[in-house]
């Protein structure tokens, strides 16, 4: 209960903030939509498919999955900020949940990378891409959870290193690997062998797949509750682990 | 209030390879009554802030114990935290955010319900003078106004003790006035109140009970008067140029009246002495038979700068 109403006045005040300045949440969506327009017609005769909005079945989902892991890695610089600031420590001598310190803001990371993705679906309807209602909601979980995991382990990571000089070269080095080896692109299917046994190491990967496979109308796939699984236990472990960074003393 | 036992707390830095230890504070007692001003004073880097964030619950201490308004420091942090309030020196406002926004969370994440939290946003907004610019943003306060809503979320629930660290530092002479009034106004109003100083003349005028604090000790402890009348005697003032301040001090060192000779950067001499009354025409006349002439002669009852100098060995100022 108290997490809860603790979790919600962070939310209000982080999505306030947010609200107050949206052009973040288009500054999020433009390098997707770049993609979608000037990349994406590239894929019909790449991927050898049947037709346009064959290729987007396939593009779309990695593109929404990308756009959660980097979206969510990259909220770490916001904290700094407010490190410096002192806000966080102005927090910590209240008597306020530390978890809720941390969830609020994920959370806030979440519905804004949900309206980010609603804006890439609608402009994918527009080029014939088609999906049923029940499985985008499913895809959309499947995003809310990756954005939860990957903005917490921002949260603590920059907790941990306390300098956007230090954030940016390790969120970086770790997104470049987990983008190539989960078949956003282009789906691992391509991939020889070698590459999608490590590829099958990436947590990602199992997330871009379930995703793939319910944009395709394919809810029986195994991928999905898979990736759901796979996604869902990460979420909390990050969570959990960011949140200790909270609690723990900030100097 | 506040009642600690050897309180202590290191940290380990890492220059390359080599990890170093630093005893940030060892062994700190003190012991605080209700509805006092105390006054930590010292020179930066002496441990006042890492005690001050132990007491206030935002590291743990690693050896001693603490009793917080009632509070179990160790046992029950969180107790702590809804008894204190806490204002940090690098300030606590969000750029983006308004001043009212910023007092009503605040009481918010106290627990406070939502109707009680804006009375009393708009209390603290006409307490601290800020009413005319409660929706404006943070970034477009004056540091003086800045800080002033930094006091007022740090006693927004109403704490039985309130910690300040470094309230005045980085304020002009004309808010760093209105500032000590604020702090006083809290005492008034039941708190008691825990600030850092490194300022001698702000210890001096604020703090009720001060405790004077260099590498992580306390050196002295009690009020201003009595630390001062500790160091019986009278301090005198020699005003002399540069070139001529050695060869005074070379001729006054060693007098039976002088019981201790410092040199001023600038020049001069400050001799701490008996009594100053029969000092002053020996000191002229010692002067005047080695030929040198001074430009000015005064006469101080000691400050705290010079129980700093006699505990520590050195000047809080050049710290």
């Amino acid at each position: 209960m108290k997490l809860a109403r603790d979790t919600w006045l962070i939310f209000q005040r982080q999505f306030q903030l947010l609200i107050r300045n949206p052009v973040w949440v288009f500054v999020g969506v433009f390098q997707p939509v770049m993609y979608l327009l000037l990349f994406a017609p590239l894929l019909k005769p790449a991927l050898n498919a049947p037709t346009q909005a064959e290729a987007y079945k396939i593009f779309v989902p990695g593109l929404l999955v990308l756009l959660a892991i980097f979206g969510g890695l990259f909220q770490g610089f916001g904290l700094i900020a407010e490190l410096r600031a002192g806000v966080i420590e102005r927090s910590r001598v209240t008597p306020v949940s530390r978890l809720a310190l941390l969830l609020g803001r994920s959370l806030r990371d979440v519905v804004s990378l949900i309206v980010q993705a609603i804006i890439i679906t609608l402009l994918a309807l527009a080029f014939d891409l088609r999906v049923l209602l029940g499985d985008l909601l499913l895809a959309y979980l499947m995003l809310a959870l990756i954005a939860l995991m990957t903005s917490a382990v921002s949260y603590g990571v920059a907790l941990k290193v306390k300098s956007e000089d230090a954030l940016a070269p390790l969120m970086n080095t770790v997104a470049q690997p987990v983008l190539l080896l989960s078949g956003i692109l282009l789906p691992l299917s391509f991939a020889p062998g070698w590459l999608q046994g490590i590829a099958d190491w990436n947590p990602f990967s199992w997330a871009v797949d379930g995703t793939r496979a319910l944009f395709a109308g394919d809810l029986g796939n195994d991928r999905v509750w898979q990736g759901l699984t796979i996604i869902a236990v990460l979420a909390v472990l990050g969570v959990y682990w960011a949140a200790r960074q909270f609690a723990r003393s900030v100097r | 209030m506040i009642e600690t036992r050897g309180l202590r707390k290191s940290f380990r830095s890492r220059a390359g390879r080599e990890t170093k230890t630093v005893e940030a504070v060892r062994g700190v007692d003190l012991t605080v009554a209700e509805g006092e001003i105390f006054g930590f004073l010292g020179p930066n880097g002496a441990g006042k802030t890492t005690t001050l964030r132990m007491l206030a619950t935002l590291i743990e201490p690693d050896g001693g114990e603490a009793t917080i308004a009632g509070a179990d420091l160790r046992k029950t942090p969180g107790e702590v935290r809804r008894r204190i309030g806490y204002v940090a020196q690098g300030g606590s406002t969000w750029d983006e955010s308004t001043a009212r926004e910023e007092l009503v969370l605040q009481a918010r994440l106290y627990g406070i319900g939502k109707t009680e939290a804006h009375q009393r946003a708009v209390r603290a907004l006409d307490a601290f003078q800020l009413a005319e610019f409660a929706d404006r943003k943070c970034k477009t306060y004056s540091g003086g106004q800045r800080r002033r809503v930094e006091i007022a979320l740090g006693i927004i629930h109403e704490p039985k003790i309130v910690f300040l660290d470094e309230p005045t530092t980085g304020l002009d002479p004309q808010s760093r006035a209105h500032m000590w009034d604020e702090i006083r106004r809290l005492r008034t109003e039941g708190m008691t109140v825990f600030i850092t100083t490194h300022y001698l003349d702000e210890a001096d005028a604020l703090c009720d009970r001060i405790a004077i604090m260099d590498h992580g000790q306390v050196v002295a402890e009690g009020t201003p008067t009595e630390l001062k009348r500790e160091i019986s005697g009278d301090v005198v003032q020699v005003g002399l140029d540069v070139v001529a301040t050695p060869q005074a001090a070379k001729a006054l060192d060693g007098e039976a009246y002088v019981r201790k000779l410092e040199t001023v950067d600038e020049g001069g001499l400050r001799l701490y002495v008996d009594e100053g009354a029969t000092a002053i025409p020996q000191i002229l006349r010692r002067l005047d038979q080695v030929g040198l002439a001074l430009s000015s002669i005064e006469l101080h009852r000691p400050s705290l700068d010079d129980v700093f100098l006699t505990k520590t060995g050195r000047s809080l100022r050049e710290s």
